[in-house]
């Protein structure tokens, strides 16, 4: 009852003028940015941060959080009228919603992916006020060494599970964390990897520098050079009769795929490396394993769109948990957020609820209200927004440069840092090339100013002896999960060579 | 892309020598009572990073990333060509801040990008690269209260004008 009563009290205050208006900006905003191809919410959050100095931190993260679900929806509609998915995270809808659109049934997958993602958001939801404070009691007894254990299992999971190339995720997040260590070092205070003496990085590296650096200018060097600017929309037509019509029949035919989206997209979100994209693709993957007709999927089947959609509105709310309880970002975007609330003054963590219940419950009620709203605003404007999809690239590019450049400069006020923003982009567009990931660096440069000391308190606390990361009953078990994880990719290789000799 | 992924390999692995000896001047080692010392996080980070780009070399030896087995170019002729015109563009935005303050630079890029890149007609490149500087000026300067650079002393009676607008 008393969650109740606090869930009540936020959902309040996220309706109170400012915040209501925030909610829907952002969210229309978020719509905009998650369906033009090449951005994502990561994007959204990263170049928009800096203008949220404006208003108090309460409102500034709902607004954030806004964006973040509304590009949640938004991806959908790039995936099925371009067939080029918004973000990484629409990936799986193309799959089906691609043919849905190009069969003349672009209305019934977009109607599809709204409600499914409504769906899952609101299921996401409810576990999140379920689980939330229960994980953020237990994490109140958290001393420095199960903080560092915890850390090192979010970075674990990208190794164990994000899916790329085990050395260059490696190097990703702990090139991330050398850059969070750059300016001056926290406990004797020395300067610290002040390269070539430049004044610019006794400051240190702001967090948002390398990520609008990645998100902002890399990202679009990449799509301009991968898409080559052919982009085509298919035709949606939209009516009330017709959208209630696809309702029916988008959740009649996708049912499976929303519940397995909605459930399965939250706990797969709650990891810190998996997240949305590995969230939907899994969903689908599912969805298609217990389908009657699993030959229907690929070729423009409704469940085939719930299921991605369902699971990537569930993720992006599931990774938002170990951000508040933990003070663990759950995905990029989330790791963004976090350092956003740094920023802002606020350390998140466990003793947010405590002190700052107000904000946390803030939030949680927003994220009820912008799913509502994302939904509505989704299914008024989607003719709107297929419209605005026509906007040329060579259009939208400049648009998005000239706010990566304006924002990396308004982060810290410091021309050194714009270009830093500058070499971060042409470094990351290269980087990507690769296949190095970038997402962990980004976690990594967060995360950091937390690792590092929280690492060197544990030591001291120990006399140096790393068995305390052993020893004690939270932090252990964490950091063995951490070892498998790190070590998972090697018993796989182990496994297929054992597998290949016996074949042979 | 063979050829690529070993040269960012080296770079990469030369960067991590360097951020260890960079590190290096504070201690790296334990210190008693005061537990590790100032250089190691960042130091044993950067060994990390070395080792991983020695196990990438391997890889790329056993070709068994993709980029190493790809025989694709890692650029071709309109990846160079994008990159030097929107990197390039990019960067004479950024230089040009210090000069023409960040509105007129912002200018200057809107008319490059979307006049001469992009093509567009000369109505709609203007009125973008007129309306969105004054959007983003009475935003961060009169909303917000974030001075923008101002570029040389020759821009000031132009923003004392506008100035007059906001106070």
């Amino acid at each position: 009852m008393e969650i109740l009563g606090l869930l009540g009290d936020g959902m309040w205050l996220s309706l109170q003028p400012l915040n209501l208006m925030l909610i829907l900006i952002g969210v229309t905003l978020g719509l905009f940015i998650g369906a033009m191809p090449g951005l994502g919410s990561v994007n959204g959050v990263a170049i928009l941060l800096p203008v949220t100095f404006l208003v108090p931190p309460g409102s500034a993260i709902i607004f954030l959080a806004a964006i973040y679900y509304g590009a949640m929806y938004g991806g959908a509609i790039s995936s099925i009228t371009l067939g080029i998915p918004g973000a990484s995270t629409a990936v799986a809808t193309t799959f089906d919603g691609r043919p849905l659109a190009l069969n003349g049934r672009a209305s019934l997958a977009l109607v599809t992916a709204a409600i499914a993602s409504f769906i899952g958001g609101t299921v996401a939801n409810i576990l999140f006020t379920l689980f939330a404070p229960v994980l953020a009691s237990v994490a109140l007894n958290f001393g420095p060494p199960e903080i560092f254990a915890l850390m090192l299992l979010a970075f674990a999971t990208f190794v164990g599970l994000g899916g790329d190339d085990i050395p260059k995720t490696i190097f990703s997040i702990c090139i991330g964390l050398v850059f969070a260590a750059v300016g001056f070092d926290q406990i004797s205070g020395a300067p610290r990897l002040v390269f070539f003496d430049i004044s610019g990085f006794l400051h240190g590296i702001n967090f948002l520098v390398l990520a609008i650096g990645v998100y902002g200018i890399g990202e679009m060097l990449w799509t301009l050079d991968s898409t080559r600017g052919k982009i085509t929309s298919s035709e949606a037509k939209m009516s009330f009769k017709g959208i209630v019509a696809d309702s029916k029949e988008g959740m009649k035919r996708g049912w499976k795929g929303t519940t397995v989206g909605s459930f399965l997209g939250f706990f797969v979100g709650i990891l810190p490396a998996a997240g949305a994209t590995p969230g939907s693709l899994m969903s689908y993957g599912v969805t298609k394993m217990i389908a009657k007709n699993p030959q229907e999927f690929g070729k423009g089947h409704p469940g085939g769109v719930a299921a991605p959609e369902a699971a990537n509105n569930s993720a992006s709310t599931g990774s938002m948990l170990p951000m508040l309880t933990l003070g663990i970002p759950g995905s990029p975007t989330t790791a963004i957020l976090l350092g956003g609330m740094v920023i802002w003054g606020l350390t998140p963590g466990p003793r947010m609820f405590v002190d700052q219940s107000e904000f946390v419950w803030g939030l949680i009620g927003s994220f009820y209200v912008s799913n509502f709203f994302a939904l509505a605003i989704n299914l008024a404007f989607i003719p709107l927004f297929i419209w605005m999809l026509r906007m040329p690239f060579t259009v939208l590019a400049p648009l998005i440069f000239v706010l990566s450049v304006v924002g990396g400069f308004a982060a810290t006020r410091d021309m050194h840092d714009v270009w830093l923003m500058l070499g971060f982009g042409l470094g990351a567009f290269f980087l990507r090339k690769f296949d190095y990931p970038l997402a962990p660096a980004v976690l990594a440069i967060v995360l950091g100013p937390i690792a590092e000391p929280t690492l060197r308190q544990s030591l001291l606390l120990s006399s140096g002896d790393p068995a305390i990361f052993f020893n004690r009953p939270i932090a252990g078990p964490i950091t063995i999960a951490a070892i498998i994880l790190i070590l998972l990719p090697l018993f796989k290789v182990i496994r297929d060579k054992m597998r290949t000799r016996n074949a042979a | 892309m063979r050829l690529g992924e070993i040269i960012t390999a080296g770079v990469l692995a030369l960067l991590s020598i360097y951020l260890m000896v960079k590190s290096s001047e504070l201690e790296i080692g334990y210190i008693s009572g005061e537990g590790p010392g100032g250089g190691a996080w960042p130091f044993w980070l950067s060994a990390i990073m070395l080792i991983c780009t020695g196990v990438i070399a391997y890889n790329w030896y056993k070709r068994t990333s993709p980029p190493s087995q790809s025989t694709e170019p890692l650029l071709d002729r309109y990846g160079w060509m994008m990159l030097l015109k929107v990197g390039g563009g990019l960067f004479l935005f950024i230089a040009l801040i210090d000069v023409i303050s960040m509105y007129g630079a912002m200018a200057v890029f809107l008319i490059y990008y979307v006049g001469f890149l992009g093509r567009h007609s000369w109505f709609l490149t203007l009125s973008l690269a007129i309306i969105l500087p004054i959007v983003f000026f009475f935003f961060f300067e009169g909303l917000m209260r974030i001075t923008m650079p101002k570029g040389l002393p020759f821009t000031e009676p132009f923003f004392n004008v506008m100035y007059e607008i906001i106070y």
